[in-house]
């Protein structure tokens, strides 16, 4: 079986429609594709004329899994232009809503989209008829996070109380508090669920990726910072673009991000843990130790493992923000509005998203630019896919299609957010 | 040999996931759910895909391709009740801001695949190509409504969905008008109610999530905006949201553009 085509015609368990396709011509792998399909939704052309305030709420529909990343890079983009700093217990509880974010979309993978590959089942609700223990209290874990959400936010889906400068309104100290013991059982889960996804079986595949991410002074990166990397890079939010690009590439409806003459680069859960292991709090650090897993994890498939430590993370840290939280005098700062152009970067549970704004005088978007993680990710997973084909040839076509898009779920790629950003072109 | 549980489908067009995810966010629910039918053709959780006929498909997202369109014929073919969930698959969704931009533009499009221009020019709902027994309403969808609904269509009953206003939820939850006390325009008095009226709860106006309620009367709540202060043009951004195709608030909208 020398020469072989290997197609996935709907990628399953990832949010949106991809589809794969690898060409093997005499026992050499000729052609790698992660192509989506997914038509493109032209979200940067429709926010032309759209209000400044309007963008959170806006762009949170480009992704129904990671509203909050949306809503949050949007608006750091928009007090960058206008010269608002949020700061104190507002910026705490817009970390405290991520947080929500990122357990729910990191307990939805681990178990609902990625354990069921390494067990060997189709999806976690078959694995429910063998191990309902296990998917009844994952289920559990998730809803602690949508629960934060629905608190601060409104609701799981598209919050909506995120506004430039704060929020429409902030909870009181007493609206918090019921949360506690569940979120420390939902931490305790979280260190049960590390020290399970460690004992999975992991093929060998390790690459020297480039890691990008974010980093703050004082604190794992959720909002904000700078973008660094494992190569040396460390600039500011607004210097993105000269360091970055997107191209085009005919086979899909995505565009590729690629770093200026260095090619491709990595982001994520693993690029947050590689950079910013010291940043992690002393638990987070401990569980990880315990577990056997320090900088640099290089094998793209352990980001089960490296997703469950940022889950034990985000419960303590919300634990924190809700054990020294104060409820601010205002809901919000004020916002005068200027024109200018505004950059911001939030990390979305799969990797760092990049908004950047031009503003007229009255508010109005003029110019919009959104990089979503998967875009970022994407001729990484292509690279991961060659490498792991070429290094599996012989494994039967059932095997190796499904271990292929195992290979895709480690990023989590979210291919509603890649689509949105290609510019019609006309042939 | 058990009885043959009905099975479930659910489809994707252009959208952002959040109303499918409902399903897999009814955390209490979902078990149950699977237990007492068969998710035969679910991608987003499974990549198990059992051929139809379904019992029930339930679409989410707007019809904006040439092949979507033969694509949800197909798939109507397939399914004994379709039921379509969220503004993208009932009212085109915010995807439908292009449904205004590409007219102005048309010119340069006439230049271009004139056969796909019509197709691609345009998101449309569902319903514009295909027969949907029901239209679940929400950006996103409200989850408790989706069990009703599946419940309702799988016992053969009508679902208990209610299509009066925003303003009745927050009457019923004592919330103070926004409008009214704060002079904060507020879309409650023409928007189905379905998420619980939640904004104004939190001290902001209703945005329209639901679309419009049965018989709404958008051109006196335009009036009322003007006299809380707001533009023409901020009544055209309000309308022109993630439910802008929807008859009555789309002309709504063109009755505020200059």
């Amino acid at each position: 079986m020398k020469n072989r085509i290997i197609k996935v015609d709907q990628l399953a368990r990832v949010e949106g429609e991809g589809a794969v396709f690898i060409k093997i011509t005499d026992g050499k792998v000729v052609d790698t594709k992660f192509r989506i399909y997914e038509p493109p939704r032209f979200f940067e052309a429709f926010l032309r004329g759209r209000k400044y305030s309007e963008a959170p709420d806006i762009t949170a529909r480009i992704c129904g899994i990671c509203p909050v990343a949306y809503q949050m890079s949007s608006i750091n983009a928009m007090e960058d232009a206008f010269g608002v700093e949020v700061n104190g217990q507002l910026r705490e509880l817009r970390r405290l809503l991520y947080c929500g974010e990122w357990i729910e979309s990191h307990v939805l993978h681990i178990y609902m989209l990625h354990a069921p590959d390494f067990l060997g089942y189709e999806d976690a609700l078959l694995l429910a008829k063998d191990k309902p223990e296990l998917v009844k209290n994952a289920l559990q874990m998730k809803k602690i996070g949508n629960d934060i959400m629905i608190l601060i936010g409104g609701r799981e889906i598209h919050p909506i109380n995120v506004k430039v400068g704060g929020f429409y309104r902030v909870p009181a100290k007493s609206d918090l508090l019921p949360l506690v013991d569940r979120l420390k059982w939902g931490r305790d889960m979280a260190i049960e669920t590390a020290k399970l996804v460690k004992t999975l079986e992991f093929p060998e595949m390790e690459t020297d990726y480039e890691f990008v991410s974010l980093r703050s002074p004082d604190e794992y990166p959720i909002i904000g910072g700078r973008f660094v990397s494992t190569r040396g890079l460390d600039i500011a939010i607004r210097e993105y673009e000269f360091h970055f690009e997107e191209r085009h590439v005919p086979h899909s409806n995505a565009l590729h991000s690629v770093e200026k003459g260095q090619g491709a680069y990595q982001v994520g859960p693993l690029a947050r843990f590689n950079l910013n292991f010291d940043r992690l709090s002393p638990l987070a650090q401990q569980v990880a130790r315990d577990i056997g897993y320090v900088p640099p994890v290089k094998n793209p498939f352990k980001s089960i493992v490296v997703r469950a430590i940022e889950t034990v993370y985000a419960y303590d840290e919300a634990l924190r923000i809700i054990g020294q939280y104060e409820q601010p005098g205002s809901p919000s700062v004020p916002v005068e509005v200027q024109a200018g152009i505004g950059f911001g970067a939030s990390e979305a549970p799969r990797g760092t998203l990049y908004h950047r704004y031009r503003l007229n005088d009255e508010g109005l978007i003029t110019d919009a630019k959104i990089v979503p993680p998967t875009a970022q990710n994407q001729p990484t997973i292509e690279a991961d896919m060659r490498k792991f084909v070429t290094a599996h040839i012989d494994m039967d076509r059932e095997q190796l299609t499904w271990r292929v898009e195992q290979a895709i779920r480690n990023y989590d790629p979210c291919i509603s957010c890649a689509t949105h950003f290609v510019k019609i072109e006309w042939t | 040999m058990p009885a043959k549980k009905p099975k479930i489908a659910v489809f994707k067009f252009a959208s952002c996931d959040g109303c499918q995810l409902s399903l897999l966010d009814a955390e209490d629910e979902l078990l149950a759910v699977a237990g007492a039918v068969d998710i035969a053709n679910f991608p987003e959780a499974s990549r198990r895909i059992l051929k139809g006929p379904y019992e029930i498909g339930l679409v989410e997202g707007s019809i904006t391709t040439p092949h979507d369109v033969e694509r949800v014929r197909e798939i109507r073919k397939s399914c004994r009740v379709l039921i379509t969930i969220g503004a993208c698959a009932t009212a085109g969704g915010i995807q439908a801001l292009r449904n205004w931009k590409d007219v102005k533009e048309f010119t340069r499009l006439v230049y271009a695949s004139p056969e796909h221009i019509s197709t691609l020019d345009r998101s449309m709902p569902v319903g514009s190509y295909v027969h949907v027994d029901f239209e679940l309403r929400g950006c996103p969808i409200n989850k408790h409504q989706l069990l009703e609904v599946l419940n309702a269509f799988l016992n053969k009953r009508k679902p208990n969905v209610p299509t009066h206003s925003v303003c009745i939820e927050c009457k019923l939850r004592g919330t103070v008008c926004v409008m009214v006390s704060k002079q904060i325009p507020c879309l409650g008095p023409v928007t189905q109610v379905g998420c619980g009226a939640i904004c104004p709860t939190y001290d902001r106006g209703c945005y329209g999530c639901f679309g419009p309620m049965e018989n709404p009367n958008p051109a006196a709540l335009s009036k009322q905006l003007i006299a809380v202060g707001e533009t023409r043009h901020d009544i055209m951004l309000l309308f022109r949201g993630f439910n802008a195709y929807a008859e009555a608030f789309r002309k709504e909208s063109e009755a505020n553009e200059k």
